[in-house]
């Protein structure tokens, strides 16, 4: 029996051989998806044991965590409580409940918060050999407060987002959601509290503008950052990007005449697209310059010239933007659609004859990147970045990490970006520009409006532009979620210009006082 | 890996001679003094991370588990002097630290915890430990006991199914209630099973692996020769099937196999054995909902659905994945971790318990000692002389090591998750008396397999003095490592089979009768 007995005992070391490397496999291989895992709520508690580091905007930490005496130790405190200006920034900032529900930058730089990052060896090892607990890092964001406030005060009560870049490096200026909620109550310790909380916003749909007089919901959240997780029909804002791609594609400039009539009908259709009120885009005119179609907005010109750019171009610029793709600024962004990029939605003409003028049903961007494409305009053709964190410094306020500058990609030539430039400052100046309301004494802005209709709701409302034309300092885009009149040609002149406008305003003087 | 060496260097044959007096086991002492170190270090550690102070109780079990240590070392050096020396301090090891794990987890208040109460079931373990070692001087003598154990193990696991006697908990009946205490009649089942497979193989093997038929190469038994095996093993199963109590259906099937294995060398067998289980799993997962929700809790036990699912959900293992990944590789440390998430973090699931709190390494360490003690248990095997001790020896051994294997399986999703305990380590007192009784039961065999004899073992024959040599051996040829080929080869006809002729020599115990076939 003694071979059966070896041989037996050879099975067994085979059997814990096994449990080693199973053990091994969970605890050491996919320790880390587990420890990350969001059901996990051993995270939240080394979390907010440790010393969280302090989100930071300007000069001022804007949340921060305090010390008090309950079984977690620390209590998370936004905007020093105030409900307000914690609300303001809550897109931005998320919020960090006990029952494990992390969301913003408190989720996308948990990391680095809880001093957990590998870049903070160094604090760590001090940590180590001291004794000390280990201290989270500050996360400093590039938010500049006097055009956050200028953007949440101009935003009033309208459901919708601004959001303001720096077209240079890609620094977002401002991110501002409305309607927002308060952080604070959904870092409270109390478990069931805290739940309460997150499930009423996640439930709480703002009511939104309707044709029919009943009563309409937006499609997204109190808890959604409407600048980079919503996606909207870009409308009349997407001439610009028309007008890049007809540009780029070599056989229009910013002079040649495209027909203009007063209604266009869709390629292989009987569908007739009339413009606002049926006239003619320029009265007495069955041509008009590029130009002079971004400045009124003309539908008819956009159609046809969507048609003439082709599916394949308009789908490839679209994709050079990096539209179709999801970034981490570090939030994560919602990536935009476009017919025929990543779908199989129709690329026929009549459907790419829509997306000329931003409408089609498939065609959506999220704010950001309608900013970023007016961000690259300005920055002359450089389509950058766009990051919400400066730095990561660590506990006793060394920088760690600062964030450099990246160029994304290179969409469109300078010279296209010259000329769109040019266009898009006649919309802001021209005699009948559609964009006359973004005017700011003394400063030359670029922009466009936009009204994308979204049957059964009112038109959702654009604005974006950049100021000052000649030096662009910053890029802004604004949408005010179905708050147009469909019959109100100058809806978004008259509603949403003023808002960057506010913007452009509060950044300009921010910048030169820096 | 080779448990013993086929022949003695050169030199080691004096070791091999009767000693004028017993080891005094000072390995053993040595081993006991880092074993209760290492565990009552643990108990201390939990209180200050806890409490700020040493735990209320931890002077009281420092004195109960070093006095019992004392005495159970004593026992061993009076009475089981050349018992292994390794195995007991191995398992105090584990008792303290998982006294020390329940104490902690008790001190954060879950519910259920009863630190008090393992202490006890860890004091009557190593009394009943010591009880045997004293009363039973060979451990042939349970031979005489092999119809009764099987009679004894079937009552034990038809228990739980008698009604207001058994109990169900967490969806499987495997409990009885008698007096206030809650007694899990498997876990001395398995024991009596060993007995009882133990005895019967070494009457009939033989028969059993020579006697029947061979069907494409594969010798099979005579029905009647596999008769009374099969009724236990089916009986055993059936009833096991009916409480729901998959991992001790598979621990029982696991030791039929093992020592069926053992005592006939026919690894044809094992392949029926594992093929039988395969359809016996298959059958029950096609039959039975609950299989069916372990099997799917095995492959995927992260889904949200499973996870919310309750009861009968995956809740329960994969907090002790998250335990285990926060434990990482060197642990949270004592009391340091948030293991009372872990729904029955004291018994099902403190492998994970202690993954969280003693990380990686002290888990590897962990299933070492464990290796370690069955190894020992299955070197013991190796070296006794007696069929019977071979199969004992063998069988407790391998049951403890497929004891571990499904619960540690379970738990890091080898195989699905079963309510078996892990041994020396889980709270509860059935788990805790019973492996205490195979600790018991291996080291007396230890003690026979490693008590110097005036018998030869193979290699010894050429240089042990004529005056000793046993009539047997009469003529014997060197088989020294000077010896020839030629003459290794002439030894190796020549000796007798080291089995039962020798222990029918030297042990008379079919004269005394009993009731073995």
């Amino acid at each position: 029996m003694n071979t059966t007995l070896r041989r037996l005992s050879a099975v067994v070391m085979a059997m814990f051989l096994v449990l080693m490397v199973s053990t091994t496999y969970i605890q050491y291989v996919r320790a880390g998806e587990l420890n990350e895992d969001s059901r996990n709520a051993r995270k939240i508690y080394r979390d907010l044991g440790a010393a969280r580091g302090p989100i930071v905007v300007g000069d001022e930490n804007i949340v921060i965590s305090k010390e008090v005496d309950d079984d977690y130790g620390r209590q998370r405190i936004y905007a020093g409580g105030k409900g307000e200006v914690a609300s303001m920034y809550a897109p931005i900032t998320g919020y960090f409940a006990v029952t494990g529900s992390v969301s913003g930058l408190e989720n996308a730089n948990n990391d680095y918060l809880s001093g957990r990052a590998d870049s903070l060896w160094l604090d760590q090892l001090q940590n180590l050999i001291t004794g000390q607990t280990a201290e989270g890092s500050s996360v400093v964001t590039t938010i500049d407060p006097a055009v956050q406030q200028a953007a949440w005060d101009a935003l009033g009560d309208y459901t919708g987002a601004a959001v303001a870049l720096d077209p240079k490096t890609g620094a977002i200026l401002a991110m501002v959601s409305k309607p927002s909620y308060d952080p604070n109550t959904m870092a409270v310790h109390d478990g069931q509290e805290a739940s309460a909380a997150i499930n009423i916003a996640a439930a709480t749909t703002p009511v939104v503008g309707s044709l029919a007089g009943e009563e309409r919901r937006s499609s997204y959240s109190v808890l959604h950052n409407r600048t980079i997780n919503a996606l909207y029909p870009p409308g009349s804002t997407f001439k610009v990007f028309t007008s890049a791609a007809a540009i780029e594609s070599g056989k229009f400039r910013a002079d040649t005449k495209v027909p203009a009539p007063n209604g266009y009908t869709l390629t292989g259709t009987q569908t007739k697209v009339n413009n606002f009120g049926g006239y003619e885009c320029v009265a007495g005119q069955s041509e008009i310059t590029l130009t002079e179609a971004l400045k009124v907005s003309c539908n008819s010109a956009y159609l046809w010239l969507g048609g003439k750019v082709g599916a394949e171009a308009m789908g490839d610029m679209f994709e050079d933007f990096h539209f179709d793709e999801a970034l981490e600024v570090p939030l994560d962004t919602t990536a935009g659609t476009y017919p025929g990029v990543d779908n199989n939605e129709g690329t026929t003409t009549a459907p790419i004859e829509l997306t000329g003028m931003g409408q089609g049903g498939v065609l959506k961007l999220s704010p950001l990147q309608v900013a970023m494409m007016t961000a690259t305009v300005a920055n002359g053709g450089t389509e950058m970045q766009p990051y919400l964190v400066d730095e990561i410094r660590d506990s006793s306020l060394n920088t760690v990490e600062k964030t450099q500058p990246d160029v994304l990609g290179n969409p469109i030539s300078s010279s296209t970006a010259e000329d769109l430039r040019a266009m898009m400052t006649e919309v802001v100046n021209g005699e009948g520009g559609s964009g006359v309301n973004a005017q700011i004494p003394g400063v030359t802005v670029a922009g466009k409006t936009g009204t994308a209709e979204d049957p059964p709701r009112q038109p959702t409302l654009w604005f974006t532009g950049f100021a000052p034309a000649e030096d662009p300092q910053v890029a802004v885009a604004v949408v005010l979620e179905n708050a147009g009149a469909s019959t109100e040609e100058t809806a978004s002149s008259a509603l949403a210009a003023p808002v960057a406008k506010a913007v452009l305003e509060a950044a300009l003087q921010s910048g030169s006082d820096r | 890996m080779s448990l013993l060496s086929e022949r003695i260097p050169q030199g080691m044959q004096g070791a091999l001679q009767p000693e004028e007096n017993a080891p005094g086991r000072a390995a053993e002492a040595v081993l006991l003094v880092v074993a209760l170190v290492l565990g009552l270090g643990g108990l201390a550690m939990v209180g200050y991370t806890i409490e700020g102070k040493l735990p209320d109780s931890f002077w009281m079990n420092t004195l109960v588990l070093t006095g019992l240590s004392l005495v159970a070392h004593i026992v061993l050096r009076i009475r089981a002097p050349y018992a292994d020396q390794v195995i007991l301090p191995a398992v105090v090891l584990l008792s303290v630290m998982s006294l020390a794990m329940i104490t902690r987890l008790q001190l954060e208040g879950m519910r259920l915890t009863d630190a008090p109460r393992h202490l006890m079931w860890n004091v009557v373990g190593i009394v009943v430990m010591c009880v045997i070692l004293v009363l039973l001087r060979d451990h042939r003598l349970l031979r005489k006991f092999t119809y009764t154990a099987m009679l004894a193990a079937l009552v034990l696991v038809i228990l739980p199914l008698i009604p207001g006697l058994g109990k169900e908990l967490n969806g499987a009946r495997i409990w009885i209630s008698v007096a206030g205490f809650s007694l899990q009649p498997a876990e001395f089942a398995k024991l009596l099973f060993a007995v009882f497979f133990a005895g019967y193989l070494v009457a009939n093997r033989d028969t059993l692996a020579l006697a029947g038929k061979k069907v494409l190469g594969l010798q099979l038994p005579r029905m009647r020769d596999l008769g009374p095996i099969l009724v236990v093993w089916a009986v055993s199963l059936t009833v096991l099937v009916g409480q729901k109590d998959l991992g001790t259906s598979l621990l029982f099937f696991g030791l039929f196999v093992g020592m069926l294995y053992l005592a006939t060398e026919r690894g044809g067998w094992v392949a029926i054995g594992l093929s039988m289980f395969v359809i016996g799993a298959f059958v029950a997962w096609t039959i039975f909902g609950h299989v069916q929700a372990r099997v799917d809790i095995w492959l995927n036990p992260l889904d949200q659905e499973l996870y919310e699912r309750d009861p009968g959900g995956s809740f329960q293992i994969v907090q002790g994945m998250f335990g285990m990944a926060y434990g990482g590789l060197f642990g949270a440390g004592w009391g340091e971790g948030f293991s009372t998430r872990i729904p029955f973090a004291f018994s099902d699931m403190i492998y994970a318990t202690f993954g969280e709190e003693l990380g990686l390494t002290g888990l590897l360490g962990i299933l070492l000692v464990y290796l370690v003690i069955v190894q020992r248990g299955m070197r013991t095997a190796v070296g006794v002389r007696d069929g019977f001790g071979k199969l004992l020896a063998g069988g407790l051994a391998f049951v403890m090591a497929l004891q571990v294997f499904v619960v540690v399986g379970g738990i890091t999703q080898v195989i699905p998750l079963t309510g078996l305990t892990l041994p020396f380590m889980a709270q509860g007192g059935s788990s805790m008396v019973a492996n205490w009784v195979v600790v018991a039961l291996l080291l007396r065999i230890s003690d026979a397999a490693r008590r110097p004899s005036a018998l030869p073992t193979r290699g010894q024959v050429a240089d042990v003095p004529a005056s000793t040599q046993h009539p047997g051996v009469e003529g014997a040829i060197p088989v020294g490592p000077g010896a020839s080929p030629a003459n290794r080869e002439a030894a190796r006809q020549n000796m007798p089979a080291p089995s039962d002729e020798k222990t029918q020599m030297h042990a008379p115990i079919r004269d005394q009768g009993g009731d073995q076939a």
